[in-house]
């Protein structure tokens, strides 16, 4: 990442690497420097690195009726892989697995289908309204999670004007035996997904919109001009530029939403839970820690690919535009 | 570009409405008199009303806020620590490990960082006999932990878009290391400090799947007291408590917006002059 801003004058005859060498060689001697590094670092690996070891290690352990209840050794292995084994044999597990996987690529691509027009709505608007806009796209950001899933569960219920909305023009649009009370929304993979895209929208449209903003519209009237239809210059031009902050947009809504919680407890299907969800109940209700540890590890396993696609094209789509303007 | 694009304008159209009449459906329905929270019932603040005779409520909120004013604070001094240190220091022990550090939690799924959390806690517990009971402390130093990490992300980005030069400036005429921090990085990296400070309130004060798994007995933030009510279903005196916040947090958000744009504006003009005093 080329640091932006760095056009004021530079001093004469001292590239930036000494200059900085000398203020770390400054903070090194007055010990600045160990502590600005020791402090967070300390912080981080007692409070996130030994905690995320030990859901490791409780992987590999064995439950016992105990409190807490774990143990290694004893009549079993010293370290059990029948958790593992159990995620391939056990249809639960498995059918989760899928199930969150499914319900998030969905939510995913929903995201883009609408989260892109959002995006490229937002660079074709007034500077004025584009700020009042971007603001309205964060302000959901800002409020609580908890509650935009809550307003949703207004909305869905049988009872609800939105509901009968839905009902009464089903009703209106078809014949009579194929008439119904209410939609039923509620508790299942459709109130999940939609849930998801509702929360998670402002995550794609950002960064959608971070790198539609840097394109260069000359490219645009330079395809038109060449005769293209707005349409292919969309696909021609436009799409292909943006394919980092698409990407990047896709994996920020796709990782959390595989890992989701607390939609698919509120408006999810009980009898196809989620992983999040299997991981929270083993742990909590069924008290087998070395289980939901195993599911967390598969879990975190299954999302390192994204993840690394994620920080490939974010550094692109942030890339992308700067340092290769011409002077 | 001359032409109106109606498409994407129908398409930002529909976009906030889908934002924003859930939101507002919500805001109307706490204003419904009727038991059943769908079925509208009349007008009336009823709601409003049980809500501020309800201690249970005032005491969550109370608790919140003390959590977030402390792991904000805590989570703003350590993440921005890391900011520093990662955009400042190119070389030093173990920095693969602590830039791995600084970046997983962001993606880590909430209910894997509680559970782990909470194993910690107890064999903690075990072994040192400390945290005795969970509850305040241990959501705290949850929060600073996973919201730390987000200030460094903030104070990171700042710090690499930073003009350099001035630190160096500042070095050459004599000023010493924790001089030039203070009089020089702090000022220049204050406005992600204060977006940093902000968006880890915010975080600690909306947590509930990490702070269900830190709690323990007497200590319920208000996100928890939501949460087991809302399990249960749609009820109107959350719906009231659900208008208030996010009425609160609205504005709140709009005035920072306001306040940050103003500074920025600003200390544009206040640059533009001294460079004309200057040249």
């Amino acid at each position: 990442m080329a640091p932006r801003g760095a056009d004021g004058p530079p001093l004469p005859g001292q590239p930036a690497g000494r200059a900085m060498s000398t203020l770390a060689r400054w903070f090194h001697r007055r010990g600045w420097r160990d502590l600005i590094i020791a402090t967070p670092y300390a912080w981080l690996i007692l409070l996130f690195l030994i905690p995320f070891l030990i859901v490791v290690a409780m992987s590999l352990a064995t439950r016992t009726p105990t409190a807490p209840p774990f143990g290694y050794g004893g009549e079993n292995p010293v370290l059990n892989f029948r958790g593992y084994a159990r995620l391939f044999t056990d249809t639960l597990y498995i059918r989760a697995f899928v199930t969150s996987l499914m319900n998030a690529s969905i939510a995913t691509i929903f995201c883009l289908l609408l989260g892109y027009p959002m995006a490229l709505g937002l660079t074709r608007v007034s500077k004025s309204w584009r700020n009042i806009l971007l603001m309205l796209v964060i302000l959901p950001f800002w409020t609580s999670f908890l509650l935009r899933v809550y307003a949703w569960m207004g909305l869905m219920g049988r009872n609800s004007w939105f509901n009968r909305m839905l009902t009464d023009s089903w009703n209106w649009l078809v014949p009579s035996d194929w008439a119904i009370t209410s939609v039923p929304m509620m508790n299942s993979n459709f109130a999940v997904i939609l849930v998801t895209v509702y929360t998670y929208l402002p995550f794609m449209i950002l960064p959608l919109y971070a790198s539609l903003e840097r394109l260069d519209p000359q490219l645009d009237e330079a395809a038109m001009d060449l005769g293209s239809r707005p349409w292919r210059v969309f696909l021609d031009v436009t799409l292909p530029q943006s394919l980092p902050g698409i990407i990047a947009g896709g994996m920020l809504v796709f990782i959390p939403a595989a890992g989701e919680l607390v939609i698919p407890v509120l408006v999810g299907n009980p009898s196809s839970p989620m992983i999040g969800r299997i991981i929270s109940d083993e742990f909590a209700q069924a008290r087998d820690w070395p289980m939901a540890s195993t599911v967390a590890v598969a879990l975190l396993v299954l999302m390192v690919g994204p993840t690394m696609i994620y920080s490939r094209y974010q550094q692109k789509a942030e890339g992308a535009g700067s340092g290769e303007e011409k002077p | 570009m001359t032409r109106r694009p109606v498409f994407l304008i129908t398409v930002l159209c529909f976009g906030f409405a889908f934002f924003y009449i859930p939101i507002l459906s919500m805001m109307v329905y706490s204003f419904n008199d009727s038991r059943l929270a769908t079925v509208w019932g009349g007008f009336s603040t009823r709601w409003y009303a049980s809500l501020f005779s309800n201690r249970q409520v005032g005491a969550a909120l109370l608790l919140s806020v003390q959590i977030a004013l402390i792991s904000a604070t805590m989570a703003t001094i350590l993440g921005a620590m890391a900011g520093i240190a990662l955009a400042r220091f190119r070389k030093f022990r173990g920095r693969t490990i602590f830039s791995g550090m600084v970046t997983a939690p962001l993606i880590m799924p909430e209910v894997i960082t509680g559970i782990s959390l909470l194993m910690f806690f107890i064999m903690l517990a075990q072994i040192t006999g400390w945290p005795g009971q969970r509850g305040f402390t241990t959501i705290t130093l949850a929060h600073i932990t996973f919201s730390m990490v987000f200030v460094t992300t903030v104070v990171h980005a700042r710090m690499s878009q930073m003009d350099r030069s001035i630190e160096e400036a500042a070095m050459d005429l004599g000023s010493r290391p924790w001089q030039v921090l203070k009089d020089v990085t702090l000022p220049v990296i204050s406005p992600a400090l204060v977006s940093g400070w902000l968006l880890a309130f915010t975080i600690s004060l909306d947590d509930v799947v990490i702070t269900s798994f830190t709690t323990g007995p007497g200590a319920t933030t208000l996100p928890l007291l939501i949460w087991s009510k809302v399990k249960l279903g749609v009820t109107p005196d959350i719906n009231a408590l659900a208008t208030l916040i996010v009425v609160t947090v609205g504005l709140c958000v709009a005035l920072a917006g306001w306040l940050m744009s103003r500074a920025e504006r600003r200390r544009l003009a206040e640059e533009r002059l001294a460079y004309r005093a200057g040249g």
